[in-house]
């Protein structure tokens, strides 16, 4: 079995037969500049690409921006999706991110947030307190990549056991796992 | 490994002899939690003082292993999460791929894929029908059910060749088109099964040991709902007009005309009454699909991502390669990511897929409706009796492999 370190080695000999998507970042879309206006801090920079709406935000103002685009009228995002981890690759910094995916009941649009952290300092504030349903995808996210939500309030694995040593999704940790797993 | 977080223990258990309050253990082998799920209850009498679900233990890493498949590989593990609707996982999985790849589906391919997937919502819906129905107490309903469920799997195999794990949807399309007569059987269900939707009511509906056991039970409100992440018929029982169908249409439902049923109750009997109406509705969908089937191809024209006709194969030598190509190294997706929300049988089936170019995929995650369900059901079931939880767990209408993957 190809191993995804080896398909990545492979990358750069065939870098034309899969060019990288054009996500321009446009400065212009209104949803930004109203961000930006109200507090030119949230946003590091955006990318719009297949129809999606991505803001990268720097993990100190997620939960304040995720409370103004819950509560806002032009966006009221009072729904969330789903939070999901990514491990970029052992040798990437920043290597983790965590996508939010923000949805709107009323007005049915949809947007995605994502916080890049590193791995020696992998936390990030919990939005529990601005969606309740935040609880179960941050665990998951910490059980399987060991990404910490700072002040969760029941912050522990839910897929796999209390005693299972590492995090699965990470991809430094193999398919099949260290060892055959055992209840110790 | 590198996480040094203290876990707390799991749940403390209290061993105060003169409380009234018991901890007690509810699964993961109890019938009514459908696979495996345990509840960790507190009881003070009948009444429950806190209700933990406990989750996991029927997962298998498929999201890692989706990791090492290639894109075209994956289709056959979402088979296996939602297993009573996965088709549905089918659609969401190859139209986030499609959506990378940018592909344009074919319009027949489009009418098919919601025929089948409306017929799959059904027999989805059949399962949760029967099952409550037992889980109360009332065990003819799950025969009924389970008769016309038949009738529906046998039509999912005419197509696909499969009952269970259909894998009908391809990258692109279809595997392929539908057999010769397949119309003429889904009419022959079409015309039997509103008489059998009536059956059900006749069955449960005017019950009053079944009203009894559902009305005013499992309380969300129609802000908690949706602050608690719930979709699907969930939500639309707590009156939420919400469906993904309309909201974001995909595969053409903005051109299918069909209503959205939502209740007001907010209890376990409306989410009863949604997805009862749910059904006629999705009867409607099929009824509308049969008649907009016109012949056309059902693969995208894409060669270096659809594989050839068989026909194609043994005459054209560019069909032989690209089948080789495709079978034997994948096709290459460019950099990029996507979340594609639809409207699974129990709410918004959402799929995150991340491309670092490659034929594989270097990220995969699904949003399962039934996990995040399951999420709000201390919120519910906190205050009610004990008998209650069969109940609210039945209208939650969960699938554990979903929920644990």
């Amino acid at each position: 079995m190809t191993t995804g370190a080896n398909s990545e080695n492979n990358l750069p000999e065939n870098a034309d037969r899969h060019p990288q998507r054009n996500s321009t970042p446009s400065a212009s879309s209104p949803l930004l500049a109203a961000l930006q206006h109200v507090n030119r801090e949230w946003i590091t920079s955006t990318t719009e690409a297949l129809g999606e709406t991505t803001l990268i935000v720097p993990r100190e103002q997620i939960v304040a921006i995720c409370s103004y685009l819950k509560t806002s009228p032009e966006t009221r995002f009072n729904f969330l999706a789903d939070i999901c981890g990514a491990d970029r690759g052992v040798e990437e910094e920043p290597r983790f991110e965590v996508n939010y995916h923000l949805f709107s009941t009323t007005k049915h649009h949809r947007l995605r947030l994502k916080v890049v952290l590193n791995e020696d300092d992998a936390h990030v504030p919990t939005v529990t307190g601005v969606w309740r349903t935040a609880n179960w995808h941050e665990r998951e996210t910490f059980d399987l990549f060991g990404i910490i939500f700072d002040e969760h309030p029941d912050l522990r694995r839910i897929l796999l056991p209390d005693d299972w040593q590492g995090h699965a999704l990470r991809k430094d940790f193999p398919l099949r796992g260290y060892e055959p797993y055992s209840l110790k | 490994m590198s996480s040094a977080v203290n876990i707390p223990p799991q749940f403390e258990v209290v061993d105060r002899p003169l409380d009234t309050q018991m901890t007690i253990s509810m699964g993961p082998q109890h019938p009514s939690t459908h696979g495996v799920l345990r509840l960790e209850l507190v009881l003070d009498g009948e009444m429950v003082v806190k209700a933990t679900p406990d989750i996991g233990y029927l997962h298998t890493g498929m999201e890692k292993l989706f990791e090492y498949k290639k894109y075209q590989q994956g289709i056959v593990i979402t088979d296996r999460m939602d297993y009573l609707n996965p088709l549905g996982n089918n659609l969401a999985y190859v139209m986030a791929v499609e959506k990378l790849l940018e592909l344009e589906i074919p319009e027949r391919a489009q009418t098919i894929r919601v025929l089948t997937c409306e017929l799959q919502r059904i027999a989805s819906h059949l399962v949760w029908l029967g099952t409550h129905a037992l889980d109360i107490g009332a065990m003819t309903v799950f025969f009924y059910c389970f008769r016309e469920r038949e009738k529906i799997l046998n039509l999912i195999e005419a197509a696909s060749g499969g009952r269970l794990t259909p894998s009908y949807f391809r990258i692109g399309g279809l595997m392929m088109d539908l057999p010769a007569g397949f119309e003429r059987r889904v009419q022959q269900f079409q015309d039997g099964f509103l008489k059998s939707v009536d059956e059900f009511h006749t069955l449960l509906t005017g019950n009053r040991i079944f009203q009894r056991r559902t009305q005013g039970v499992g309380y969300i409100s129609a802000e908690d709902a949706i602050d608690w992440g719930l979709s699907g018929p969930c939500l639309r029982g707590s009156g939420v007009n919400l469906d993904i169908r309309r909201a974001n249409p995909y595969t053409g439902y903005e051109k299918y005309d069909f209503e959205v049923p939502t209740e007001a109750d907010c209890d376990v009997w409306a989410r009863y009454m949604v997805r009862m109406r749910e059904m006629k509705e999705s009867h409607k969908i099929v009824t509308q699909a049969l008649s907009r089937l016109r012949p056309g191809p059902v693969k995208a024209d894409a060669p270096k991502v659809v594989l050839p006709d068989r026909e194609a194969m043994k005459t054209h030598m560019d069909a032989l390669i690209h089948h080789f190509l495709i079978v034997a190294e994948g096709f290459d997706v460019a950099a990029g990511e996507v979340y594609q929300p639809i409207e699974a049988s129990k709410g918004e089936l959402g799929v995150y897929v991340k491309s670092d170019g490659g034929p594989k995929p270097s990220r995969v995650h699904f949003r399962g409706p039934s996990f995040v369900n399951l999420s709000a059901l201390p919120h519910m079931a906190e205050g009610c009796m004990v008998a209650d939880i069969v109940a609210i767990i039945g209208s939650l209408d969960i699938v554990l492999g979903e929920i644990d993957r």
